[in-house]
């Protein structure tokens, strides 16, 4: 049985912005490449310039900068509460004193290493999102079997499992519905609530193995890793717009430690 | 094309052979249907036919010869036979496994998903398809390859009547004179006219009859009925309510749960109500509504103890017994006598359901490990377990064979004239031919 939740997209249409089409291993190496430099940087400039390039390059991926700001919410809330924290309890309280209430001792050292944290997980959480919000999940196993030499068998596999997971939400709410029909919940006790999960998660496992065994034996019946050789029926040629977007990931991430270094 | 001489398999880790002793012929061209009891290895010897029983697994006896070079195969659900997030992705997905090369792949995709009869664009989320559409896609990803052999392990059975007539329809028009076709069904009137040869197994082992389809009219049919296949002009016996309905236990009162809202329904001790209306139209939501499970969005459920929702769940078993659709999702226990105990029903009550449900033999038996008639009565014995006036089952006939329905529905009838409410939703026309006393239809989404 199926539960009504959102009605899922009827047509899956891809994303034409002139970034958010490129092959999704030259994607990925651009992030790879961007987010590395900056998680090896602490200067605030350096970070700062690599959040302004985020934000800029952000509608070639066909994302407004806002609605970037409002799918990174959960890694700005994180942002803002390192800062909060470290302002608050960090150990080091060197340099000149900015505020001092009571506890509270704020320093230029430790709003300068609140900022630098924070603004690192900001560098490195939105490019993220700006590049996996942008990939089909099957052009990624697509370009990674083309362009990276991964396993078909992995890669393919890993897709027909990432679709199941879509389900283990619903199949969650129905063994949970199915506990409370036999009897069992956890009113107020943390103990039964605590073995009640636990067993709700068994059961959870229990049919995902079901589940993905079946899917499994379907892909075989279909001569999926029967030994042939596999082609691909969407070829994704590497273009070489592809190559620029590597080599300027290459540059911002020079630039970066150009900034840092200064 | 196929050829099996007294070949048999046995399960890994299993006393008794699932089949042994087959001896069959299947020449080129060939539509067969495959009938059986439960339990008389139907399915593994489809596994078998399509190469799905790797030496691992299990042991082998005998001769079997497949002599095709593509194999398709379509299984009963859908969801987890659909690999790809994209109609056209789920039909190219089996061309790419066997090599063809991109150019040949798009045309032969586009032309038999014209072939089913699907109706959308390649782009399709194969996730936003009814259960009728996703099968109709399975077929055509099976058919792709041009399979010399079509193996059909009940294709329509998880499918409302209207879904499971779309299949058919697309088995007709979509497979080739010379495709080899071999079939499982429980339900065989409907597609009694698409094979040419039916061969039904014996629980024992071996094949018992092997003869064309007309001869199911005959005594031979008579005796499958008795065994529990569904065979055309023997209908199940009707039962209806004795005694006038007593009390109402529940009401709905312009009842919306998420996005779905519902005509009012009063469900009345003593008699049973059956909820119909096509895949998707919310049947299974209501149920769930109605048994107290779901939060409704607006409106009300009412009984003499206040909105179900609302009670703890100890109360609610004592109330309402729910049985849902998948008897898996609701096991919890190590064995049969534990899962009933669940809760604190007293040992007596445990054996005496035991005993009625013909589980006794069964008790120290892990319920993960029952055949889908034995899980399905487990499922109703738990939901009786704390003694609840209202019974809400949902689709609890789905996949049984006709022994198991016949003595699900006796069952049912006994618990109305006993004074049990009883709601099942259900889109099998013999339920509601022979049990309810009133049907409500829902019609597709409001």
């Amino acid at each position: 049985m199926t539960l009504p939740t959102a009605a899922p997209r009827a047509s899956l249409q891809r994303s034409d912005a002139l970034l958010a089409r490129r092959t999704p291993v030259a994607k990925i190496v651009f992030l790879a490449l961007f987010t590395t430099s900056a998680l090896f940087t602490r200067d605030v400039a350096a970070l700062g310039f690599a959040l302004v390039v985020t934000f800029a390059v952000a509608p070639l991926f066909g994302i407004t900068p806002w609605g970037l700001l409002r799918r990174g919410w959960p890694a700005l809330l994180g942002a803002a509460t390192v800062v909060l924290s470290l302002a608050l309890f960090a150990a080091d309280r060197s340099g000149t004193v900015l505020v001092d209430f009571g506890p509270i001792v704020i320093t230029s050292t430790v709003l300068g290493n609140a900022l630098s944290l924070a603004l690192r997980l900001l560098a490195i959480a939105l490019p993220s999102i700006l590049v996996f919000s942008t990939t089909d999940p099957t052009d990624l196993a697509d370009s990674l079997i083309q362009h990276a030499r991964v396993s078909p068998r992995f890669a393919i596999g890993a897709l027909a499992a990432f679709r199941l997971v879509g389900l283990l939400g619903d199949e969650w709410r129905m063994i949970a519905m199915a506990r409370r029909a036999r009897g069992i919940d956890a009113g107020r006790n943390p103990v039964r609530w605590f073995t009640l999960f636990a067993s709700t998660a068994f059961g959870l496992l229990v049919g995902a193995i079901r589940r993905g065994t079946r899917l499994a034996v379907a892909m075989d019946a279909r001569g999926f890793d029967s030994g042939l050789p596999r082609t691909v029926a969407r070829p994704m040629p590497w273009r070489p717009a592809d190559w620029l977007l590597v080599a300027a990931g290459a540059l911002l991430a020079a630039a970066i430690q150009l900034i840092a270094h200064r | 094309m196929i050829t099996l001489e007294g070949y048999g398999w046995r399960h890994a880790g299993r006393r008794a052979w699932a089949v042994r002793g087959v001896d069959l012929r299947i020449e080129r061209g060939e539509r067969v249907l495959l009938l059986g009891p439960s339990g008389a290895g139907k399915s593994t010897l489809l596994h078998a036919l399509g190469g799905l029983l790797p030496d691992d697994s299990g042991e082998a006896e005998g001769v079997r010869k497949v002599d095709a070079e593509h194999v398709g195969i379509v299984f009963q659900d859908p969801q987890s036979q659909l690999v790809m997030s994209r109609a056209g992705d789920e039909v190219a997905f089996g061309l790419e496994n066997i090599g063809w090369s991109a150019d040949r792949v798009w045309p032969r995709v586009d032309e038999v998903l014209h072939q089913v009869g699907f109706g959308y664009e390649r782009d399709r989320a194969t996730a936003a398809l009814s259960g009728g559409e996703q099968q109709r896609l399975v077929l055509a990803g099976a058919l792709a390859p041009r399979p010399e052999l079509l193996l059909l392990d009940e294709p329509t059975a998880n499918l409302d009547p209207a879904g499971a007539a779309l299949v058919r329809r697309a088995l007709r028009d979509a497979v080739d004179a010379d495709t080899t076709v071999v079939l499982i069904e429980h339900r065989i009137a409907e597609v009694l006219d698409l094979v040419t040869r039916v061969v039904v197994l014996e629980p024992g082992g071996g094949v018992r009859d092997d003869v064309p389809p007309h001869l199911l009219a005959g005594p031979l049919g008579a005796e499958l009925a008795a065994a529990g296949v569904w065979v055309p002009g023997h209908p199940a016996p009707a039962h209806h309510a004795a005694n006038p309905p007593g009390d109402t236990l529940l009401s709905t009162h312009d009842l919306r749960v998420r996005h779905l809202s519902y005509p009012d329904v009063t469900v009345r001790a003593g008699e049973a109500l059956a909820v119909t209306g096509p895949n998707g139209c919310g049947k299974s939501t209501l149920a769930l509504a109605l048994g107290g499970l779901l939060k409704p969005a607006g409106g009300e459920v009412r009984s003499p103890d206040g909105p179900p929702h609302r009670w703890r769940a100890r109360a609610l078993a004592g109330r309402i017994g729910s049985v849902f659709q998948n008897p898996e999702q609701q096991f919890v226990a190590a064995t049969v006598r534990e899962e009933l105990a669940l809760g604190g029903t007293p040992a007596g009550r445990v054996d005496e359901l035991l005993t009625r449900l013909r589980l006794d033999r069964l008790a120290g038996a892990n319920p993960f490990t029952l055949s889908g008639g034995e899980a399905r009565r487990l499922s109703v014995a738990t939901a009786l377990a704390a003694r609840p006036r209202l019974l809400i089952l949902d689709e609890p006939t789905f996949g049984q064979d006709r022994r198991t329905w016949i003595e699900l529905v006796d069952m049912l009838a006994a618990l109305r004239d006993d004074g049990h409410g009883v709601v099942t939703v259900t889109h099998d026309p013999d339920v509601v031919a022979a049990l309810a006393d009133r049907t409500l239809e829902l019609g597709p989404t409001s």
